[in-house]
């Protein structure tokens, strides 16, 4: 049992990944208290978004500097899709039954999976995607790991971490020290009052759909280095995780997203070392159960979107 | 789709001269079979306190509704400086009418400086690129809408309280807090809902002068209240409400001495006090079924 440590930072890494997509979970779900399946989608076309802008942009160049500039398209195709999805199979159904924008989503999950597999490909350059597309080894954040003492992290790892890092510092700062995210906490607590003092709730709705959007986007793109690979079901699973993640913290609670995509992260290594790899979406799903039997709002406690 | 009813839209015991602000017209509001507000006109001109009494029940917290745009009114129209409101909240702020309410609304989870900055925003122009970005315009907005926030707190009484959460305030507190907030929209036509609900005496007197305050300083307010001697002392007119239908309106002598109201609420010599709420609530209701018993049945 000597690779406790090294297990530690392969679970912080994966959590980190958990941890960005399940902040959209949760941001829409404090506004709307609406679950978007169709968020690991989004996350997956973050990850698309950043291998069409190497395509089309940067082909065979991988220096660090193209890395924000995939990170930017990345952002750019998974917002559009998070918005349109809004727009076009949510709103519409806001004041419907609770049961009807849940199957729209998972329709939408559907929908996307199958378009990004079948229509992917029939750009003209662009790789098939019916089979998994490798992902560009970016010089700096991919390569050779670094070691301290017997524990290996590898590169993507870092960069996993550190884009956790720096989405929570500046969502903590979006959300209370800003206009829009001083209306969000305010819709997320009373949306007619909100309206009342003339806040535009539906666009506070798209700008908590864009946010969850654009941090999915950041982790698909850190999942591609990671794996070297990306293909159209990556959004399934880690969209499950990653929800499991945001129930795990308190749904709606922006700080429990972190925490419970960590724990979840760390939750899953532990059960590689002391049980088997195999078993390790076992213990994940079977700590979901523990959790919502017996503190079903949550290690931090569901609530409305406050005090990131 | 709201039908606009035409009516008489003269205001004969109005005091003459002010410009009108807030006109309702014809107002009317069904759920399913009943009737919680109907055919109500309220005129509302500049500088004026209006009171809006009647029992609970009778519809006053559904007219604000109606008003304000919460709820769309099956019939009528509502005019604020002489154009049509939309049964849109946002919109109806924006045109210059907004409201606090009965049982307190606060963003409970927020400091009592944010719960101001809120109602402030509808008067700001940054969107959300700005304030990622922090654009010269976010950094000015938002500078300039905390100062106004501080300000409006300073005016209310609460300067010393802008840190903290509306939840931990005292009660008396957040009903002031929720007067800040209004006032942040810079409305022209002011509602309250039952501002002094809860409140001791010297909370009461507090209030009483703040509102009037506000109406020096420019603005016309209409109030709900229970508490007949605030109101009396309060407003420049008054309109009683009994099951969606205004029993009469006029000046507070008027009101307080019309036989209806009188029987109502003073008239009965039984000794209890004329003006506790409950027993009002009591003999508004029991007069209006005598009244609807002598005049064949209820609609």
């Amino acid at each position: 049992m000597n690779d406790i440590p090294q297990q530690l930072v392969n679970g912080l890494t994966n959590g980190s990944l958990y941890a960005l997509i399940a902040v959209g979970y949760t941001v829409v779900y404090g506004i709307v208290q609406l679950i978007n399946f169709a968020h690991g989608e989004v996350f997956m076309i973050g990850a698309f978004g950043a291998l069409s802008t190497w395509f089309l942009l940067f082909r065979d160049n991988t220096s660090v500097w193209v890395l924000p500039v995939m990170i930017a398209g990345a952002i750019a195709a998974s917002v559009a899709t998070a918005v349109i999805m809004e727009r076009i199979a949510y709103r519409p159904l806001r004041h419907a039954p609770r049961l009807a924008p849940l199957i729209t989503a998972i329709g939408i999950s559907v929908f996307l999976q199958e378009f990004v597999r079948l229509f992917y490909g029939t750009i003209p350059g662009f790789p098939s995607a019916k089979s998994k597309i490798p992902f560009p080894a970016i010089d700096g954040v991919t390569g050779s790991p670094f070691h301290l003492g017997s524990v290996v992290i590898q590169r993507p790892a870092l960069f996993t971490m550190g884009a956790l890092l720096v989405c929570g510092l500046f969502l903590g700062w979006f959300i209370n020290k800003t206009k829009q995210g001083r209306a969000m906490q305010a819709v997320s607590q009373d949306p007619d009052t909100a309206r009342l003092m003339g806040i535009d709730v539906d666009r506070i709705i798209v700008i908590a759909f864009a946010l969850g959007a654009a941090l999915a986007a950041i982790a698909g793109v850190a999942q591609g280095l990671q794996n070297n690979n990306i293909d159209f079901k990556m959004g399934f699973m880690a969209g499950l995780k990653a929800f499991t993640a945001a129930v795990l913290g308190g749904i709606g609670n922006i700080q429990g997203a972190v925490v419970g995509g960590l724990t979840l992260g760390v939750a899953e290594a532990l059960a590689t070392v002391f049980v088997t790899g195999a078993w390790k979406d076992v213990f994940a799903f079977g700590l979901l159960i523990l959790v919502l039997v017996f503190r079903p709002q949550g290690l931090l406690g569901a609530r409305v979107v406050d005090r990131a | 789709m709201s039908t606009a009813v035409a009516h008489d839209t003269g205001a004969p015991d109005a005091p003459s001269g002010r410009d009108v602000l807030l006109e309702a017209r014809g107002v009317v509001m069904r759920f399913g079979g009943l009737t919680a507000v109907d055919d109500v006109d309220l005129t509302v001109r500049e500088g004026e306190i209006v009171g809006l009494i009647g029992p609970n029940g009778a519809g006053k917290t559904t007219f604000f509704n109606c008003l304000t745009g919460l709820y769309k009114p099956t019939e009528g129209e509502v005019r604020l400086s002489g154009t049509v409101l939309p049964p849109k909240p946002g919109r109806v702020v924006r045109a210059g009418m907004s409201r606090t309410f009965q049982n307190i609304r606060l963003f409970a989870n927020m400091t009592a400086l944010e719960n101001v900055m809120v109602g402030r925003y509808c008067r700001t122009k940054a969107g959300a690129f700005d304030s990622i970005l922090r654009t010269p315009r976010f950094r000015r907005e938002e500078a300039q809408t905390r100062e106004r926030a501080q300000e409006l707190l300073d005016y209310v009484g609460l300067g010393r309280s802008t840190e903290l959460l509306a939840r931990n305030m005292p009660y008396g507190d957040q009903r002031r807090l929720e007067i800040a907030r209004a006032l942040a929209t810079d409305p022209k036509v002011l509602l309250l809902d039952e501002p002094t609900a809860g409140m001791n005496p010297q909370e009461t007197a507090d209030a009483e002068r703040l509102i009037f305050k506000i109406r020096d300083s420019g603005l016309a307010v209409v109030v709900i209240e229970h508490d007949m001697r605030f109101i009396f002392n309060l407003c420049d007119r008054v309109l009683c409400l009994v099951r969606g239908k205004t029993l009469i309106e006029g000046t507070p002598g008027e009101v307080q001495s019309d036989p209806r109201v009188i029987e109502a609420y003073i008239g009965t010599g039984d000794g209890t006090e004329p003006d506790d709420p409950d027993d009002i609530d009591a003999k508004i209701e029991a007069q209006v079924e005598a009244r609807e018993a002598r005049e064949g049945g209820r609609g």
